[in-house]
């Protein structure tokens, strides 16, 4: 059988990833969980996640900066990074589209929005 | 809610809309007519409801019957339906159409997708080439399909995020669809059961999860005023999951839900 597929939640607010960790393991997805930039990179350079729900205002590194340099590491180009994130002004939207995120979900947000986002994507 | 109350929005749904009311939704009734008596400042749904029986007027009954048929509905609502229309139905009409369509969005609701249909004809067609046209007895609903203003929570079931920059403008806190994409789109309040003619004839169809909730005899007769309303070889659309007896011109259109009609069958049998 093959390992179920891992989600990487980045996002300061421990709630936060709760709620996430909730709905993405109904999704089937395995969830890890880190507080910001820094230590979502640190993980992706020891094992790198098939998906990954970003937060963008976050303390050490946010997540423009931690998907600036994700893409740049060996094999970065490989998670689908969909941001989750207060921020809804759409030139800020598109910034982060520009940066390599497949999707945005702006929060607040609920089960089936993160559905018809991975669905989007094609990781359901 | 009483069994009498119940069976008495049942009657009113019915002769109104030709919708079928499962005797187990009482409750759920109840919750939507809430809205409904607090905006008439009745004290409760059976005040309420007391009230339309000893003095039945009309614009109430419309309003009882819209709230209790309220469905939630969503932008490009069975994703693989609307994949199969931008990749295959609508450029094959568009060609033998000569580049000019009339798409019917039956039973519109809220508009989400009427919307739907807009987008994918900016992205397939020139401004003007496809017309779209959304039919809803609701005016309470048509009236923020026509305002296009849809909340947060709204924009983000099944729109893409760039479908949605490129096709939505952020007012405040909710989001507008842009006047290039709205343009082509016409909403009518029209009841299904009433004469369809007078809405002209179509090339796409869209009537989906409208008549599987209906009397078999309203189901026909919507049936029936669909295909009369369809072009010799258009489209017709309803839900995925809806099991229903189509009039018999119609044929497989290759994806659930997708009937294409079938132009053998003539409509004046001129040699009876």
């Amino acid at each position: 059988m093959s390992s179920p597929r891992s989600c990487l939640i980045v996002d300061d607010s421990r709630v936060m990833r709760k709620v996430a960790m909730r709905i993405i393991e109904q999704l089937d997805f395995e969830g890890i969980e880190a507080a910001d930039g820094l230590e979502a990179l640190t993980y992706c350079r020891s094992s790198m996640p098939d998906a990954i729900l970003l937060d963008w205002t976050m303390p050490v590194m946010d997540g423009m900066e931690f998907l600036k340099r994700l893409r740049a590491e060996p094999d970065g180009k490989r998670p689908v990074v969909v941001f989750c994130t207060a921020e809804t002004r759409p030139e800020r939207i598109a910034q982060a589209l520009d940066a390599g995120a497949a999707e945005y979900i702006m929060k607040p947000f609920d089960g089936d929005i993160i559905a018809s986002k991975f669905q989007e994507v094609g990781l359901i | 809610m009483t069994p009498d109350d119940l069976s008495f929005v049942a009657d009113l749904v019915r002769k109104h809309a030709g919708v079928v009311i499962r005797a187990d939704k009482g409750f759920f009734i109840e919750t939507r007519l809430g809205s409904v008596a607090r905006r008439e400042k009745a004290p409760g749904v059976p005040a309420l409801l007391d009230q339309l029986r000893r003095f039945p007027d009309p614009g109430l009954a419309q309003q009882v019957v819209e709230a209790t048929l309220m469905q939630e509905t969503s932008f490009f609502r069975d994703r693989l339906v609307f994949e199969h229309l931008r990749k295959v139905v609508i450029p094959e009409l568009l060609k033998s159409r000569q580049g000019r369509l009339r798409v019917l969005s039956a039973g519109c609701a809220t508009g989400q997708e009427a919307y739907s249909l807009a987008m994918l004809a900016t992205e397939l067609a020139p401004p003007g080439a496809i017309e779209i046209v959304g039919l809803d007895f609701g005016n309470r609903l048509l009236e923020k399909a026509r305002a296009a203003v849809y909340t947060h929570f709204e924009v983000q079931r099944g729109l893409p995020i760039r479908r949605l920059l490129a096709s939505f403008e952020k007012i405040d806190d909710n989001w507008r669809v842009r006047p290039q994409v709205r343009q082509p789109v016409q909403f009518v309040e029209h009841n299904l059961l009433d004469d369809l003619a007078p809405q002209g004839q179509f090339d796409l169809i869209l009537c989906r999860n409208v008549l599987s909730s209906m009397t078999a005899q309203a189901a026909s007769h919507i049936g029936d005023a669909l295909e009369a309303a369809c072009h010799a070889d258009a489209c017709l659309v309803v839900g995925a999951q809806e099991a229903l007896t189509l009039p018999a011109a119609f044929g497989d259109g290759g994806a659930p839900g997708v009937w294409r009609r079938n132009p053998a069958f003539e409509r004046d049998a001129a040699w009876i």
